[in-house]
């Protein structure tokens, strides 16, 4: 970088004041969403007390939630539906990337074509066949109809990921394993993938906070409480007629919010390399 | 020599007794089609079986739970004369330009900013995303809190500092409610503009800069003849998601407004919902959300076009 001898004053100009007001807008919703779940209803109905601090914490809507609503079995519901969902796309990801990444074969252009063309279909266009389709498979109110469905969007962006991460890789040590007398499948499981690990995790990391993120199929395949997931089960079921139970409500929002804030944290640079390296659907 | 060559060769001619089926899959191209099938199977049959389906919706009188009945284009005929359908059109392009034009220019400036040296900078980046990986619809619970007519936070600080009372009805007046989805929008989508064009500001070679301030360019000029002809590529394909995912979007208005007061804040998405979960005409609940391909596919083209005539 050119060095520029300025004072802290150009610095905090220039830096830490917009970065001060990005990191408050950007917060702020969370910090208003952990302390209202803390709030006691007297302090959450009060238009006259400060509403930025809480004077009695109190883990009453925790309590409630977790004991009065199904929100361990949404929560348990949308883990299983993002694993499963997760793992089906890296795999199908892989047997879409590998061959149009290190392979040539005739048809290839339109296999990738096809593969970007559904990475940008917008899930909106097709809720409504897709929920004749389901209902006419039977699957309606379980879960197999959200892990079946959630891949299609999950497998383009997989696929388009992997590709670019297996592209990078040199040739060198798959043909030493071919000269070897290694099959292709062998070559592709023992020598291949495993230098692919860091792709693995940035595909697998992405698509599980897509899938914890979905919701049009979710709310309209699943509408029975011991099927839902955490956002529809929220939407759905926190809000009783025409009365929020905000404590509860913002309760719900920061613990399902918490598990992909954590597995987040661990993999951040995973992720942003998936995002920078792809694009995403937003 | 020739009274070795029994012992030489036998080891190395053993003949391979592999099946003929082994070594037709050892080839290039059956080997890739072999691998591909599945995945492409699983696609054609939920994603290019239910896209032409829909087309086929499109087409029908199909009231839920009944048979369908073809009517052609009845249904886009009716749409077009259904004043609705119209102000929804028009919301829902008002909401992607304002949008993707507030997450560009947000986006741009935070990237700029998170492009200099300081300290914590990784845990910072780290913490700007939080906004993209939380689940929309949770964020946006606590958003319709901060919007609440009777309780909004927002409007405690305008009563208290005496800019208005009563506050204003963030999500009731139909102008206003349109104005906090874009706010929503812009503080979900931001983080994911200023990441990944901070990551294309971090590939642009700092001799750039440094040959172009020798030159006497003043920092603005750098800007506009080295970053941005540079950052183009980058801006160009985080624009086009943006804009299809904010064209298409459904859960922020699903859960903010549910496209009230009075249509105002209604999208294709939540519209066509509306149409065929809530009154249950699966026919022309599918020409709505089909009505979005043309509009969103001339949007592509032309910043495709655009693209490339600025590359020439």
């Amino acid at each position: 970088m050119i060095v520029e001898r300025r004072g802290w004053r150009v610095r905090g100009l220039k830096l830490w004041l917009p970065l001060g007001f990005f990191l408050v807008f950007t917060l702020f919703p969370f910090y208003w969403m952990a302390i209202t779940s803390l709030k006691p209803n007297s302090e959450l109905y009060s238009r006259k007390i400060m509403p930025l601090i809480v004077y009695h914490p109190t883990l009453e809507h925790f309590v409630n939630l977790l004991t009065e609503t199904s929100f361990l079995t949404w929560t348990y519901n949308t883990m299983l539906v993002a694993v499963v969902s997760t793992g089906i796309s890296l795999v199908f990801g892989v047997m879409l990337a590998y061959p149009l990444a290190r392979m040539r074969f005739a048809g290839a252009a339109l296999v990738s074509f096809a593969v970007a063309a559904t990475y940008l279909v917008p899930q909106p266009l097709l809720f409504i066949p897709l929920a004749d389709i389901i209902n006419r498979l039977g699957l309606g109110d379980t879960l197999t109809s959200v892990i079946l469905t959630y891949p299609t969007l999950l497998v383009p962006f997989c696929a388009w990921l992997l590709m670019g991460y297996f592209k990078s890789v040199p040739h060198e040590l798959e043909d030493a394993a071919r000269i070897d007398g290694a099959t292709r499948l062998q070559t592709m499981f023992r020598v291949f993938l495993p230098l692919c690990i860091p792709g693995f995790i940035s595909a697998g990391i992405f698509a599980f906070t897509l899938a914890q993120n979905e919701f049009l199929y979710a709310l309209i395949f699943l509408t029975k409480t011991d099927v839902r997931t955490v956002p529809v089960g929220a939407i759905a079921e926190l809000v009783r007629g025409d009365v929020f139970y905000w404590g509860q409500l913002m309760a719900a929002a920061l613990l399902g919010s918490i598990p992909v804030a954590i597995i987040y944290s661990f993999f951040v640079e995973h992720y942003v390399a998936g995002l920078t390296s792809g694009g995403v659907k937003a | 020599m020739s009274a070795h060559t029994e012992t030489l060769t036998r080891p190395a001619i053993r003949p391979r007794a592999k099946p003929s089926l082994r070594r037709w899959t050892e080839r290039e191209g059956v080997f890739s089609w072999l691998m591909v099938i599945p995945p492409v199977l699983f696609l054609v049959a939920l994603v290019g079986y239910p896209f032409v389906y829909g087309i086929w919706l499109s087409l029908e009188n199909r009231p839920v739970a009944r048979a369908g009945e073809f009517i052609g284009i009845g249904n886009f005929v009716a749409n077009f004369h259904d004043p609705v359908f119209w102000q929804v059109a028009q919301n829902t392009f008002v909401y992607t330009f304002a949008a993707t034009a507030l997450k560009m220019a947000g986006g741009l400036a935070l990237a700029l900013v998170m492009n200099q040296d300081f300290r914590f900078k990784n845990s910072i980046r780290a913490i700007m995303l939080l906004p993209f990986i939380v689940p929309t619809v949770l964020s946006t619970i606590a958003w319709m809190w901060i919007l609440d007519p009777s309780f909004s936070v927002v409007n405690w600080f305008l009563i208290r500092w005496g800019i208005a009372n009563p506050g204003p009805s963030w999500l009731g007046n139909p102008s206003l409610a349109m104005f906090s989805l874009i706010m929503v929008n812009t503080w979900r989508g931001l983080p994911f503009y200023a990441i990944t064009l901070l990551a294309g500001l971090q590939t642009i070679s700092p001799e750039l800069y440094e040959a172009a301030t020798i030159d006497g360019a003043t920092a603005l000029a750098r800007f506009r003849y080295v970053t941005l002809p540079l950052l183009k590529p980058v801006i160009f394909i985080v624009t086009m998601f943006s804009v299809i995912f904010t064209f298409s979007d459904f859960q922020l208005v699903y859960v903010l407004t549910r496209g009230g007061p009075a249509n105002a804040t209604h999208l294709f998405a939540t519209y066509a919902f509306d149409v065929a979960m809530g009154a249950g005409q699966f026919g022309l609940g599918a020409s709505i959300a089909l009505s979005m391909l043309p509009p969103l596919a001339l949007l592509i083209a032309g910043m495709a076009w655009y693209m490339r005539g600025e590359k020439q």
